[in-house]
């Protein structure tokens, strides 16, 4: 993390820009990219008022994450009865951790693994399909290509949610309701992804690259393997990244694909305690749980996302332009 | 451009046009790289069939009938349709969507604009800090965002009241019938301002600096730079998020779903489109009239998107 260039420049130099001889700035978008680079710093002060504004805007988004990790150390009765962001008369996080992983026969982790499972196949598919299909649509010319690309772009604009109901029905006749599959099948197609895909490979692989590769005597399939898919990473990741997030935080889909509790991913499953906490007396037990599982559930997309940070933020600058 | 562009660019300026030595290549490499193509893209359209298109021409399908308690499913033609635009429930559910368009949706991405604009000056201390903070949200699920809003817009408990308490105020209820339509905007906002900011910043990032520096030159203040030369310049990248929003609006269910469980009596089974649709389908067991509902809402985001590419780029296209 502390390598990191700083944000001047992590979001500005594509990889295009240092893998690529000097001059071919082929600016798929109209971008002149002689001029993009930027002095690291600016030859400017910091603006203290924009400073303060921004930092006091942090409030709004962080605030209500530390009051779920606050709540995730305090019982019960505490939740109810005392300040939100102030730490309770006991802490309870350990206890918390406990019940959250023994309720139910330890289900919570079942829910989690879930999640992972779905999330890592379906992103992990949606990033190789998607690649594959963007770097195709980016750098052969044949037949179809804008029919297929014209396919793709109207796909971004259909709800995905609208799918999802005949999707249960063709998933029931063919037996994969309640199956981990009804899940992965449908989050491995990322219309976006192969949008994004597209637009950066357009800029991030050379074509004068592809030639010096052929001319050499590489067929298709090892320049795709051995050279493209490296210039690629940057945009890959991001489609991994924001597949990822799609599928682990999906809950319509498997609300409706799953009955089984076991094959819940995490947030089926707490949505499911929470209706059963607010459902009525007695289970106010729930609460912490609820709330602490929900902190534990975020933890490891949290921790993605900022160790990957530097890659999917160049990944998006060259998807983006295009928009 | 510069000479080296015209004469190594072309294909990068228009990958559709033939690059000048295309012709001696296409005779001695055409067939393996068509090969390579098809091979690189059926993979994608196999699973985007099966997934996607199919499905979607099951709804269409299956929208076409109706089932009756006599004679099972019966061809209907569009009649599905015409009970879909009678139906006081999917115009309820539509109007609450329109109000995400027209309140929600500029008000998350004038928002996310601002912070990107301020962030990309460089005149904010600890900026990519911000901008990671400010993001994070995006990566909470949808579930955890509304479970946690829901306590925190509790009336006697939550966050917010506790703090308008201790000022002597008396808190209002967030989640009476009133405001909940509110309150699950902001639960959106929070989601996703901060993706749309990063998606914004980013393309800001790429923008060529010297005409910054021009404009510096001729006295251009920087909000007159922001209006006049960054907000042009990312405006394709802003009608992508403005795309995505209103697909985002018209698909709410994860939010007022969750907090129908909290608050039932403010949010009733139609409170958008597709909440509606589920329950048609899934509760009611009228999966005919649940298709031509979510069908009927695909065929509004394609307007809606349409008009607003339209409306906002007559000069540019995507790609």
């Amino acid at each position: 993390m502390t390598i990191a260039p700083p944000p001047a420049d992590t979001a500005g130099s594509a990889p295009t820009n240092t893998d690529r001889p000097a001059g071919s700035d082929g600016g798929i978008g109209g971008v002149n990219r002689r001029s993009r680079r930027r002095p690291v710093e600016r030859d400017k002060r910091r603006n203290p008022i924009l400073t303060v504004i921004l930092w006091i805007t942090l409030a709004y988004f962080l605030l209500p994450l530390v009051w779920l990790a606050v709540q995730s150390t305090k019982t019960n009765a505490d939740i109810f009865s005392t300040f939100g962001l102030a730490f309770g008369r006991t802490f309870a996080f350990g206890d918390n951790l406990v019940q959250l992983f023994t309720f139910q026969d330890g289900i919570f982790l079942h829910w989690m693994g879930n999640t992972v499972l779905y999330a890592v196949a379906s992103s992990v598919g949606a990033a190789i399909l998607a690649t594959m299909c963007g770097y195709a649509l980016a750098k052969y010319v044949y037949r179809g290509r804008s029919f297929v690309f014209g396919l793709i772009l109207g796909a971004v604009m259909v709800p995905l949610t609208a799918l999802a109901i005949p999707t249960y029905l063709l998933f029931s006749a063919a037996n994969l309701v309640d199956t981990p599959w009804a899940i992965i099948l449908p989050s491995l197609v990322s219309p976006f992804g192969v949008y994004l895909m597209r637009v950066y490979a357009a800029e991030a692989v050379d074509d004068s690259l592809l030639e010096a590769a052929r001319i050499d005597g590489a067929g298709e399939f090892r320049i795709f393997l051995t050279i493209s898919s490296r210039l690629l990473a940057p945009g890959i990741v991001t489609v991994l990244l924001f597949a990822l997030v799609s599928t682990w935080n999906n809950y319509f889909l498997p609300l409706i694909m799953l009955n089984d509790p076991s094959l819940f991913p995490a947030t089926v499953g707490l949505a499911q305690w929470q209706q059963a906490a607010t459902g009525g007396g007695g289970a106010q037990v729930l609460f912490s749980t609820v709330l602490t599982g929900s902190f534990v559930s975020i933890l490891p997309l949290v921790v993605a996302f900022l160790f990957l940070q530097r890659f999917w933020q160049s990944g998006l600058s060259t998807g983006s332009v295009k928009g | 451009m510069s000479t080296v562009t015209s004469r190594r660019g072309a294909s990068h300026d228009a990958p559709s046009a033939r690059p000048p030595s295309a012709s001696r290549r296409r005779r001695s490499l055409g067939r393996p790289q068509l090969f390579a193509a098809w091979a690189l893209t059926i993979p994608f359209l196999i699973v985007f069939a099966a997934m996607f298109l199919v499905p979607l021409g099951y709804a269409g399908y299956l929208s076409t009938f109706t089932s009756q308690l006599v004679g099972g499913q019966v061809f209907s033609g569009l009649a599905n349709y015409a009970r879909a635009l009678e139906d006081p429930s999917f115009w309820a559910g539509l109007g609450r969507v329109a109000l995400f368009l027209f309140v929600q949706v500029p008000i998350m991405l004038v928002i996310a604009l601002v912070i990107a604009l301020a962030l990309d000056t460089g005149r904010v201390a600890g900026s990519k800090f911000v901008r990671l903070a400010i993001f994070v949200p995006y990566a909470v699920p949808g579930v955890v965002a509304t479970l946690m809003w829901g306590y925190l817009y509790g009336r006697e408990s939550g966050l917010i009241a506790q703090m308008i308490s201790s000022v002597g105020l008396t808190p209002p209820d967030l989640l009476s019938p009133q405001n909940v339509l509110g309150s699950t905007m902001n639960i959106v906002s929070w989601e996703f301002i901060g993706y749309n900011m990063i998606v914004l910043y980013a393309a800001l990032r790429s923008v060529p600096t010297d005409m910054y520096e021009a404009a510096e030159i001729d006295g251009a203040g920087p909000f007159r730079v922001a209006w006049s030369i960054k907000i042009p310049a990312i405006r394709s990248a802003i009608l992508l998020t403005v795309i995505f929003s209103v697909i985002g609006s018209f698909q709410l269910f994860n939010e007022p779903n969750l907090l129908y469980s909290i608050a039932p009596n403010a949010i009733g089974s139609d409170f958008t489109p597709n909440l509606y649709a589920y329950n048609v389908a899934f509760r009611n067991q009228d999966v005919n009239y649940a298709a031509a509902i979510a069908f009927l809402l695909g065929f509004f985001i394609m307007v809606i998107s349409y008009v607003v590419q339209l409306a906002t780029s007559r000069k540019e296209r995507l790609s």
